[in-house]
């Protein structure tokens, strides 16, 4: 009958809806990450820098960065930025250190995550070397200096005269050995 | 029905109209009234955001309230006026274009006023550049971490702050004293008068650290770090709280801020960096089994005893009993590194992170020897820093 | 003429079958109405006991009667049952109840489904309350369950939670394809969508709504069983996820799903208040779009549930301005209703009292929502009583009392008795009182500064919070009394007619009361003039 054929065409429809929604759910997550790398809107810097054009330096334009770090909840390593700020001049390289040392009793393995405040500075910040591109293993007892190198783009706004990077370290020992992490 | 009918003629009605009047005047002024009991309004604050924030606050409040009477005094009238009993009849009309516009564009004009004043204070909000010092808040379940952003990472002032109610107030067994749930042990404390950067995170699950009196609310996001500021105008202790649950003791971790004046401040930091080095120089000398004991007994009173609880006993399966079990009475390098590294996959933390290694030497031998636990060991501070920092 | 086969004669050869197994095996609309108001019931009552052990142990300060970690337990399974097992139930029932009946139809469009979408809720919900008894608990991070509170450090009945919400959300899904495929398929021949009751119209749009998004809360929760048990990390920072993403899925859900609580209460007052004042209701062409706006707009607002949590300031200006704009269609509905009233000639029966209470009242948390939604000042608000205040003023005397008013307005034409007029006031009083005393202090201690979930609170919290709890155990006790007049009015009282209500509209009206077991077996001839 045509009444039923109309009711089973509005069914199928709206069931097609429902797939839809939930594939668009979890097509959030990478539009939100791609949203969030365009923008910077996170405050989390993006991967390896590669300079694409010169870079105009104002010589006498100064920013500070502070570096922060921490630990994650049970992460017990000692983790601590070998400075606390640096003056830098927008568009020069500049090499800073963190050092780790990893006191418990069994090899772990740390995943460095990076934040800027304020967030709209962090599509300024880009690291050409960074010990938080790839997880961190240490013997127990081992230490390291980890280095940073980067460069603030000279386009950062002239509102921000501070910008602080703050690193938490993660315990990713479980997670690299189900090699399921990102 | 042509009697009452007549009650309600001219005159009652403009009776009628001349007390709605006299009410919605009486409430509007009664409005700035209410504006400073601090038992039903929001605060003034000390800083100019906050000040900006209340007055938004009463703009947009007296709006609504405005509003309010309007449409619920033409409500109240008709409910009076409109009615069967007293003979009236339906009207005939049901749609209105004229008036379907008007009470859709005159809103969208009053909504305008309230979002331009708005824009202005969140612009201001937002611009947190040209700070005189760096604070970093981190939430802990549950207390919260002050650092004091220093050149000399070493020399640092940071500390935790956690509630110094004691557990026999909230359960009732002692009487509640004043700033009940509303005070800590270490405040945080600032110059008034300067612009103070506060750097937000967190170590575990999402806090939100809230000063009213600033009018600063910002979550602390495990892996991220906000920024916000504030410019404290007066001197004064200003509490908050925690606005994000984040577990059991969620209630149980405010925030006590105390702004002085520079040279107070001055004096203060001074004081903390020498106990800093102060700490740090105990390391080095060997303690008493009493001065273990005594030290012992305040640290695990401000940070093991709301897990574990006073009498050891702890709420298990989450939280162990330390009584007569486990590594409580168990190998001492077990012990000190249980509370050094704390336990993955469990809410036991690492507390190297928030003790330093004389307070973990303390908390340890005290455990060891408590509630009849007795097992007559002890360990000195330097050999838990041997441990934390890996030197022998 | 013999040919057409009378709505009474049915009665007698296809009646309802006898026993349990009926209410097992019906496909009829009626009594899945009947079922879905019944559970909604039983579980207003479930989640108003956690709601009075809340206000209980926030009598005073201090910690007498639970510790923190139930307390918590407490919040959240009051707010998920509240939330999924008694509001969106309940108007789900009087989906079923009367949308058939009010577009002419014999039966819902999906009759086998329409069973299947009730029986699942028992079980979800069976499922939901069992982890009360479990180890570490049930649920305790807040109907919201934000990550990582609700992935990390969840208590093992997370799990369970999970399984629940995919079930109820299951439910959902297959009730509003049904409301839909019926109330686009079914409608009597000449009944255009524009002449349909706005009952109709705005169950109509909130199927859509559902359909929309319950996928994307079942998503969330998929996401958060993935992180909690096989080691992805959408929600861990440590493993390059972001714990802020949760919120902004669960939010692009979380605000539809707050219309989808309303909606359908706007469209049980636009029956009421027609009927009891005997005017038309005004601007029905108006009322139609304003509710299309609302839905429209409710899909780009969700993350004003957020501004605390660092968005960049372009986000938090977009939303303000986004959420201010909700208010324009609202206060149009608002508007419409009164002038519905204005120059009308009312009497006031309870479904009437309950319809002008939502009406002031509702109106009092829309204006609270408005001041949420000015970011500066919500900066103050966010997560203090001020929100407990306003979203239980939008959904206890919004929606609650607009169930309330429904089911006392057509009680009598589902039972075929008038319930008792004395004793429905007396309920009405009763909770109108109850509800205010409990929730309009809280607007105070919310701008003092107290925070919501918390167990304890400093003392200068103390009055407001001892007022609060008496309103709350003046209101559930009077919920009792509901209980007593509904079971009342089924065994017995005044019969009805089929009218009921002097001035009442709609086909429901022209069928018998009670209501045959088959109505409209053969669709009706409408009227002459159109439904608006």
């Amino acid at each position: 009958m045509t009444d039923q054929s109309a009711q089973n065409k509005t069914t199928l429809k709206l069931i097609s809806v429902v797939f839809g929604m939930f594939v668009f759910g979890f097509a959030l997550v990478p539009l939100y990450d791609i949203y969030c790398q365009v923008t910077g809107a996170n405050g989390k810097t993006g991967g390896a820098y590669v300079a694409s054009e010169t870079l105009e330096i104002d010589e006498d334009r100064l920013v500070t960065v502070q570096f922060l770090a921490n630990n994650n909840a049970n992460m017990p390593w000692e983790f601590r930025p070998s400075v606390r700020t640096l003056k830098v001049v927008p568009g020069k390289i500049y090499d800073t250190t963190f050092y780790a040392s990893n006191i418990a009793r069994a090899t772990m393995t740390a995943q460095a995550i990076p934040s800027v405040a304020p967030f709209h500075a962090a599509e300024y910040f880009h690291k050409t070397e960074c010990f938080c591109f790839e997880k961190q293993q240490l013997a127990a007892g081992e230490q390291i200096d980890m280095p940073l190198r980067f460069i603030i783009d000279p386009h950062l706004p002239a509102t921000v005269q501070t910008l602080t990077l703050s690193y938490t370290l993660f315990d990713v020992t479980e997670l690299a050995a189900s090699g399921a992490a990102e | 029905m042509t009697e009452k009918q007549s009650k309600l003629g001219a005159n009652g009605q403009i009776r009628r109209i001349m007390r709605w009047l006299i009410a919605a005047t009486a409430l509007a002024s009664s409005i700035q009234a209410f504006a400073d009991w601090s038992a039903l309004n929001m605060t003034k604050g000390v800083t100019e955001i906050s000040r900006q924030v209340y007055d938004l606050h009463m703009l947009i409040f007296t709006i609504c309230v405005v509003i309010g009477v309007v449409v619920f005094g033409v409500m109240i009238w008709s409910m009076l006026v409109h009615r069967k009993s007293l003979g009236a009849e339906p009207a005939s009309f049901s749609h209105s274009t004229k008036l379907e516009y008007a009470w859709t564009i005159i809103p969208i004009f009053i909504l305008v006023g309230m979002a331009v004043p708005a824009t202005s204070t969140l612009r201001d909000m937002y611009d947190a550049s040209g700070a005189d010092m760096d604070i970093e808040v981190r939430g802990y379940q549950w207390k919260w971490q002050y650092t004091y952003l220093s050149d000399d990472p070493a020399q640092e002032v940071k500390f935790m702050s956690s509630l110094l109610t004691p557990a026999d107030e909230y359960y009732n067994r002692t009487p509640k004293r004043e700033h009940y749930l509303a005070d800590v042990d270490n405040p945080l404390v600032i110059p008034i008068n300067k612009r103070v950067r506060f750097l937000i995170t967190s170590n575990d699950v999402i806090h939100s650290w809230w000063v009213p009196d600033f009018a600063v609310k910002k979550d602390a996001i495990p892996g991220f770090v906000h920024e916000s500021w504030a410019v404290v105008e007066e001197p004064g202790i200003y509490r908050g709280k925690c606005t994000e649950l984040c577990g059991k003791d969620h209630g149980f971790m405010p925030i006590v801020v105390k702004a002085v004046e520079q040279d107070e401040y001055d004096a203060w930091l001074a004081m903390k960096q020498q106990e800093a080095l102060e700490v740090y120089e105990t390391v080095g000398k060997t303690w008493t089994m009493a001065e273990l004991m005594e030290t012992g007994e305040q640290v695990y009173a401000q940070h093991c005893q709301t897990c574990h609880q006073a009498n050891g006993e702890g709420i298990p399966p989450a939280f162990p009993s330390l009584v007569g079990q486990g590594l409580a009475i168990g190998p001492m390098d077990a012990h000190v590194d249980i509370v050094v590294n704390g336990k993955a996959g469990s809410a036991m933390q690492a507390f190297a992170a928030q003790l330093n290694p004389a307070e973990i030497a303390a908390v340890v031998t005290y455990e060891r020897n408590a509630w009849g636990n007795d097992v007559g060991d002890m360990v000195q501070p330097r050999d838990v820093n041997a441990l934390i920092t890996g030197e022998e | 003429m013999s040919a057409v086969i009378e709505n009474h004669h049915d009665d007698h050869h296809h009646g309802p079958d006898k026993g349990l197994m009926r209410w097992v095996l019906t496909t009829n609309h009626k009594d899945i109405g009947t079922l879905y108001l019944w559970f909604s019931f039983a579980m207003f009552l479930v989640g108003g006991c956690m709601a009075l052990v809340i206000r209980a142990e926030l009598f005073q300060p201090g910690l007498q009667l639970v510790v923190p970690e139930f307390f918590n337990q407490m919040t959240t399974m009051h707010g998920l049952i509240m939330v999924f097992g008694a509001v969106m139930p309940a108007f789900v029932g009087l989906a079923n109840w009367l949308v058939p009946m009010m577009i002419g139809a014999p039966d819902m469009a999906l009759p086998r489904m329409n069973n299947y979408s009730f029986w699942i809720l028992p079980f979800a919900f069976g499922m939901l309350l069992s982890t009360l008894f479990m180890e570490g608990g049930a649920p305790n991070f807040g109907w919201t369950f934000y990550a990582p509170l609700s992935t990390e450090y969840a208590p093992p009945s997370v799990t369970f939670f999970i399984f629940a919400v995919h079930l109820m959300g299951i439910s959902s899904i297959m009730g509003s394809i049904n409301v839909v495929v019926t109330i686009l398929n079914l409608r009597a021949p000449g009944m255009r969508l524009m002449d349909m009751p706005l009952f109709v119209w705005t169950w109509l749009i909130t199927a859509y709504l559902l359909i929309a998004v319950m996928p994307v809360l079942a998503g969330v929760v998929t996401m958060m069983l993935m992180d909690i048990h096989f080691g992805t990390a959408f929600f861990n920072a440590g493993g390059g996820g972001d714990p802020v993403l949760f919120q902004h899925v669960f939010w692009f859900f979380g605000h539809p799903e707050v219309y989808i609580m309303i909606l359908p209460a706007f469209g049980v007052v636009s029956a009421i208040i027609p009927t009891f004042a005997r005017k038309k209701l005004f601007g029905y062409d108006s009322m139609v779009y304003a509710t299309a706006s609302i839905a429209f707009l409710s899909f780009i607002v969700w993350a004003h549930h957020m501004f605390t949590v660092g968005m960049p300031i372009a986000g938090e200006l977009y939303f303000m301005y986004a959420t201010m704009l909700i208010a324009v269609p609202t206060g149009v509905k608002v508007f419409n209703w009164v002038a519905t009233m204005w120059q009308g000639s009312m009497t006031f029966e309870t479904p009437m009292l309950f319809a002008i209470a939502f009406v002031i009242l509702f109106t009092i948390g829309g204006l609270s929502g408005l001041m949420l939604a000015i970011v500066p000042a919500d900066f103050q608000y966010h997560d203090t009583y001020f929100v407990v205040a306003h979203f239980h003023y939008v959904l206890v005397p919004g929606s609650i009392f607009s169930i309330m008013a429904a089911a006392y307005y057509w009680l009598p034409k589902w039972t075929g008795n008038m319930y008792d007029e004395t004793l429905g006031k007396t309920h009405f009083w009763l909770s109108f009182v109850g509800v205010n005393v409990t929730f309009f202090p809280q607007h105070f201690i919310g701008l003092a500064g107290m925070p919501r979930r918390y167990p304890d609170y400093a003392l200068q919290f103390a009055d407001w919070n001892m007022v609060s709890s008496m309103g709350a155990f003046l209101f559930g006790f009077s919920q009792l009394l509901f209980l007593f007049i509904v079971i009342k009015c089924i065994r017995g009282g005044k019969q009805a007619t089929d009218e009921v209500w002097d001035g009442a509209e709609g086909l429901e009206w022209t069928v018998a009361s009670p209501a045959p077991y088959h109505t409209f077996s053969t669709p009706p001839a409408l009227p002459e003039r159109s439904m608006a």
